[in-house]
């Protein structure tokens, strides 16, 4: 039988988020342990290769691999924090208790950790999109793509259609013309560009079409992608017949949006709300990254989808309050007041408009809450 | 803004050519309804960014075409000679100070949108230079003649290199300065070197 790990403080998710937590608490003084599925921390940064918007604080003309570096050297080198690596979480049980399986030497090993408090920064899974022929082999959510291409140095393919005008998918376009992929088109169902305009005019100087009020209507191929076909899409993204263009390609990727993983949050009994701006469900949380069930903190794509920028200094807050729970943060005031501050200059424009909805929509379900 | 005599005023039209609709003026800080839609900046953004006619045959001066309000600031930080405005908020669009600025570049490989250029019209009496950002292998060689891609990719000449900065760290953005013709100066934004394209 497994002996029973007992950190202050459990960190699920080595992304931006969770690194920053750990490494807020552990320089408190509490002990911390960092578990992420992944043999390498860093979360999704270890395939964004593009350079990081937001401030200094926030690592800013920074490239995400560079960032997933030094976050990495500093949880590492950090005399309280544990790291346990190729590490799922599995469960979480009513005492508290949280199952993990970790491979090792190909083999696994079952772990059970009872932390004093816990940290969920599991991050966020692609949206799928349902098509005739999504199922061809040749189709791929982004995520994948730039996992191929930039951890693994696998081309994906020749040629590209690409789904979805958001700051993934325009990104990911860039970063498959860097790999040598061509990419015939990118398709976006809403009838403006939803990421970035210096991505969009980015992918632009390299020849790319981008078709807004657009979307997949069908792929082709026998065995494996061969086309796909496109169609013009009206103001309710129904598919306008007669509007078909057919494009030659081998990788169909998949960018349309990401969903919070917060499995571990509603086995742990947290109040959830269906958020559209955050995602889908989400749990709900006050200032200081707490969810409804006292000591369970949430920080990252898993409290409500946004940029990596904002999942570090929300992790911050998360591992200061974790830290400050449990008597080690004397300044916590300050430090959760200072992180605050850059994480409303960081929503606080056009790109922020959305989140700030969202989080609008989960303080309605906190004041319920706190009613009931 | 742009007199019948200036040279570049046809450059600049030609770099914004496009569905422009009428009475879609976009309020000051906010990007145009075409750029929105296309990622193709309108004539209404350029005319925004463009330095005054004596500036930019002055010497070599940054383009900043950086037209959404975005949380970014790092070209604030690059400049070393105070040329971009501090910041009120970091979702403000930067503004440069043409007297401040002498064209180095080190905004150009900060950008994390690679949406400056350094342009300097009338380079010679027949070309212009342009400083770009450039994220492919193989970087083109000192000399050599690469085709001139405006913003939408499409070929409009020919540039000729005349210098290649490559990052001191390898993770950096380089930068490649080109020579092409005098018009083209605010209408090519890439290049076409030949023996592919592979990130760098």
């Amino acid at each position: 039988m497994a002996a029973v790990l007992n950190p202050q403080v459990m960190v699920v998710g080595a992304g931006p988020a969770g690194m920053s937590a750990a490494l807020a608490a552990a320089d408190c003084g509490v002990k911390v342990l960092l578990v992420d599925f992944f043999s390498q921390p860093g979360g999704q940064l270890v395939k964004q290769t593009h350079k990081f918007f937001g401030s200094r604080g926030q690592y800013a003309g920074v490239r995400g691999i560079e960032i997933a570096r030094i976050l990495g050297e500093k949880v590492r080198s950090h005399p309280h924090i544990e790291m346990l690596l190729d590490t799922q979480v599995l469960g979480y049980y009513p005492d508290g208790v949280l199952t993990m399986e970790r491979s090792v030497d190909g083999d696994s090993e079952y772990l059970k950790a009872r932390p004093r408090r816990l940290v969920v920064c599991a991050g966020a899974s692609e949206k799928p999109l349902a098509f005739p022929g999504n199922d061809l082999p040749g189709v791929y959510g982004a995520g994948a793509v730039q996992t191929l291409m930039n951890v693994h140095g696998v081309m994906p393919g020749r040629r590209a259609v690409m789904v979805g005008a958001g700051n993934i998918g325009l990104i990911i376009s860039y970063q498959l013309r860097q790999a040598g992929v061509e990419v015939a088109a990118v398709v976006e169902a809403a009838p403006v560009i939803g990421g970035y305009a210096v991505h969009a005019s980015k992918i632009r100087r390299l020849g790319i079409p981008i078709l807004t009020s657009h979307s997949v209507k069908e792929a082709h191929g026998e065995r494996e992608l061969e086309a796909v076909t496109v169609w013009r899409v009206d103001e309710r993204w129904q598919g306008i017949p007669g509007t078909e263009r057919r494009f030659e390609a081998d990788v169909l990727c998949l960018a349309v949006g990401l969903s919070p993983l917060a499995e571990l949050l509603w086995q742990a009994g947290c109040r959830m709300a269906y958020v559209p701006e955050l995602g889908g469900h989400v749990p709900w949380h006050d200032e200081h990254q707490q969810t409804s069930v006292p000591g369970i903190f949430v920080a990252g794509d898993a409290a409500g989808v946004e940029e990596a920028s904002s999942a570090m200094v929300a992790g911050r807050i998360a591992g200061l309050a974790a830290a400050a729970s449990l008597g080690a943060c004397p300044r916590y005031r300050e430090l959760a007041g200072e992180a605050r501050a850059q994480l409303e200059a960081l929503r606080a424009g056009p790109p922020g408009e959305k989140i700030r909805r969202g989080l609008t929509r989960l303080e309605e379900v906190g004041r319920r809450v706190r009613a009931g | 803004m742009f007199g019948p005599d200036d040279a570049s005023a046809a450059g600049v039209a030609a770099a914004g050519r496009g569905d422009t609709v009428a009475g879609t003026v976009a309020p000051a800080g906010a990007a145009s309804g075409q750029l929105r839609r296309t990622g193709l900046p309108a004539v209404e953004d350029l005319a925004r960014v463009i330095p005054p006619q004596e500036v930019r045959r002055r010497g070599p001066v940054a383009v900043f075409e950086c037209f959404e309000r975005i949380p970014c600031d790092p070209c604030y930080w690059s400049c070393k000679r105070g040329a971009v405005k501090p910041f009120g908020d970091i979702n403000d669009l930067p503004e440069v100070d043409w007297e401040r600025c002498n064209g180095c570049g080190l905004c150009v490989a900060a950008c994390p949108g690679l949406a400056i250029f350094v342009v300097h019209e009338g380079y010679t009496d027949t070309t212009s230079l342009i400083k770009l950002p450039y994220e492919f292998l193989p970087l083109p060689e000192v000399g050599q003649v690469v085709g001139a891609l405006d913003r939408e990719g499409t070929r409009v000449g020919e540039a000729r290199v005349v210098r290649v900065q490559k990052p001191r760290e390898k993770v950096g953005t380089p930068v490649v300065w080109i020579e092409v013709e005098r018009d083209l100066a605010h209408v090519v934004r890439n290049i076409a070197v030949a023996g592919g394209e592979r990130g760098e």
